[in-house]
């Protein structure tokens, strides 16, 4: 045991002595502490929070949902939801081990979202724009139907009001269960994103953790400027996928935010915490005159 | 029928019927015998019979038709409805991905732009091929030709056959991703007529990638798919031993994909499939994509562009 270890465990155990002396509960514990997936070090939630779920020691970016995305970049209050009551349907029938329709009503309970992406119009320090944020809670933030045309029908909104239209990602990529109807929201979105192209309409995409297949191969990557966040996982081909195909073992840094850097495909990697003023920078010099809401 | 093939699992009560057929034939030209009437009778029924069979196929059967390697492919296919067949290479970056293939030719004396993926038949042509499974750098060479096209407006026929696009180290760092992202995104944004082919396989963005068009058509024993059903079984059932399982859920079939109205119609192929008969698929194909050029003819550039808009807008099903 290294000494720094002998440290670590002494610090563990002053830190359960703690716990237990305020009695509370296993369960309540849980719910308190959460637990750094890179540096394994317990976090309070609170703390957690406090730093917009970043690890505080390690920086490792937790994934957050939807709501508290919208909450970190926008002004306070400044959100009003659009197609928010749009629901899943199931075209197909689609039962795998599970079915389709059980999955969704899961997925509901478990995120109190309707789907995996919550789309609307808010404002970045005074700025106004439309924002879609993906919440990977939700069956893995994969893209259906619903999630195409909310996408679709935000970004024909902030044409139409001509204002910026940020889209934050967070997917595992097409939603399978609803097989081509889910590949055609690829075409879909990248429609409507050359339609804001035509009419010069600033898209910032923010590829977060993980952004792969059908939205790194649609709307995810079609953006003006694209931003990473820190640490994120982004790619077309999964991981696993990869290393059967070629037989090999991966680079450790392999589809990370930093590695797409590298090799030039985002414009920028920031931290959770940067990402708000560095969005406004870049609405700010983008921004035609005058175009700044009047508060 | 056309015995050059090694039947496929369902096929083998054909090509047995077919054998006797053969051996009543050869018996009764041996013992004078008049066995016409009996061979007649037999060769009507095992034609019904066929009939029935090619047309109830199950959709993991359809996929083995869809894979098949005598299937003509998009070469083949070349060679077969053009004349003047010029092909381009390359992406004016680096690299020429032969995984997809281009070139001007004329098809009854009409210009045209050809893009489409390649499958080989041999080792060293599914080496050359990159077994139909292109790279960012293919797709890339499809825009370049696509912009050719719509400056000299030329009409835009893709004609698509792959397991999807290519996943490997060097496609993720030349931005796979990317590559097929900007190809919808632009595909939108031309203004000559484009009509889009699946011929066998047609999985994922990797098909996509080439059928951002006003008219797409499915070949009758070709698929259509977000994901392969091998890929779709081992990660919704962990097991790859459920990918027909699979493919029936996918809904992966020209009927499925017409009856969801993401495809405008099927092509109609010879009994059995294209590979019985490539000259009867390729003449169909020829007419198919010849009306359907003819049909936007009268279209300008910004009707074209909105039409292409239009239909893909429409697509999807939620509630609300």
């Amino acid at each position: 045991m290294s000494l720094r270890d002998w440290f670590e465990n002494r610090r563990n155990k002053q830190l359960n002595a703690d716990l237990v002396e305020s009695k509370i509960s296993g369960d309540d514990l849980l719910k308190l502490w959460e637990k750094c997936y890179n540096c394994n070090t317990s976090i309070p939630q609170k703390e957690l929070e406090q730093n917009m779920h970043v690890c505080p020691k390690c920086d490792y970016h937790f994934r957050i949902g939807a709501r508290e995305r919208l909450e970190q970049l926008l002004d306070e209050d400044s959100f009003e939801e659009i197609n928010s009551n749009m629901l899943p349907s199931d075209p197909l029938d689609f039962v795998d081990t599970m079915r389709y329709k059980t999955r969704q009503v899961d997925a509901r309970k478990k995120t109190n979202l309707n789907e995996a992406v919550v789309t609307g119009i808010g404002k970045i320090s005074d700025w106004e724009v439309a924002v879609a944020v993906m919440d990977f809670a939700y069956m893995g933030g994969s893209m259906g139907s619903v999630v195409g045309e909310k996408i679709t029908r935000l970004i024909e909104e902030g044409i139409k009001r001509k204002i910026p239209i940020i889209a934050v990602t967070s997917s595992g990529g097409a939603r399978m269960q609803e097989s081509c109807l889910s590949l055609m929201q690829m075409a879909k979105t990248s429609c409507a994103v050359a339609r804001a192209n035509e009419q010069k309409i600033l898209y910032i995409t923010v590829l977060t953790e993980p952004t792969f297949g059908g939205v790194t191969a649609s709307f995810g990557t079609l953006g003006d400027i694209i931003i990473a966040e820190q640490g994120a996982r982004i790619g077309f081909a999964g991981r696993r996928v990869i290393e059967q195909t070629i037989r090999q073992k991966l680079p450790s840094d392999f589809q990370t935010a930093e590695y797409l850097l590298k090799y030039g495909h985002v414009d920028m990697v920031f931290h959770r915490s940067g990402l708000k003023s560095t969005l406004e920078k870049l609405i700010r010099i983008h921004a035609p005159a005058k175009q700044k809401v009047n508060t | 029928m056309n015995k050059q093939f090694t039947p496929l699992e369902f096929e083998k009560s054909i090509y047995q019927i077919e054998d006797k057929i053969e051996e009543l034939k050869k018996l009764s030209s041996e013992t004078g015998i008049n066995l016409d009437d009996q061979v007649k009778l037999l060769t009507n029924q095992a034609f019904e019979f066929k009939k029935q069979l090619y047309s109830s196929l199950t959709p993991s059967q359809k996929l083995q038709i869809a894979r098949h390697a005598k299937r003509p492919t998009f070469l083949d296919y070349v060679s077969l409805i053009t004349t003047d067949w010029l092909e381009l290479h390359g992406d004016r970056a680096g690299t020429d991905d032969r995984a997809i293939i281009g070139g001007v030719a004329q098809i009854d004396g009409k210009s045209v732009m050809l893009i489409g993926t390649q499958k080989g038949r041999t080792t060293k042509e599914n080496i050359e091929y990159n077994f139909g499974m292109p790279q960012p750098e293919g797709y890339r060479k499809a825009l370049r030709l696509f912009y050719h096209a719509d400056r000299f407006n030329l009409p835009i026929i893709t004609l698509i056959d792959t397991p999807g696009a290519y996943p490997g180290i060097k496609a993720e760092q030349t931005g796979q991703g990317t590559a097929i992202a900007v190809n919808l995104r632009e595909m939108a944004k031309l203004e000559t007529p484009i009509v889009s082919v699946i011929l066998g396989e047609g999985c994922s963005g990797g098909a996509l990638g080439l059928a951002v068009s006003n008219r797409v058509y499915m070949f009758e024993h070709s698929l259509y798919t977000v994901i392969s059903p091998e890929g779709c079984a081992s990660i919704l059932w962990r097991s790859a031993d459920m990918a027909s399982t699979a493919a029936e859920n996918l809904k992966i079939t020209s009927d499925d994909l017409l009856q969801m109205e993401i495809i405008d119609g099927i092509i109609k192929e010879p009994l059995g499939g294209a590979h019985y008969d490539w000259d009867f698929a390729a003449a169909e194909l020829k007419n198919t994509v010849l009306e359907s050029i003819d049909e936007m003819s009268g279209m300008s550039g910004t009707e074209l562009k909105s039409d292409r808009h239009e239909k893909f807008r429409r697509m999807g099903v939620f509630i609300e």
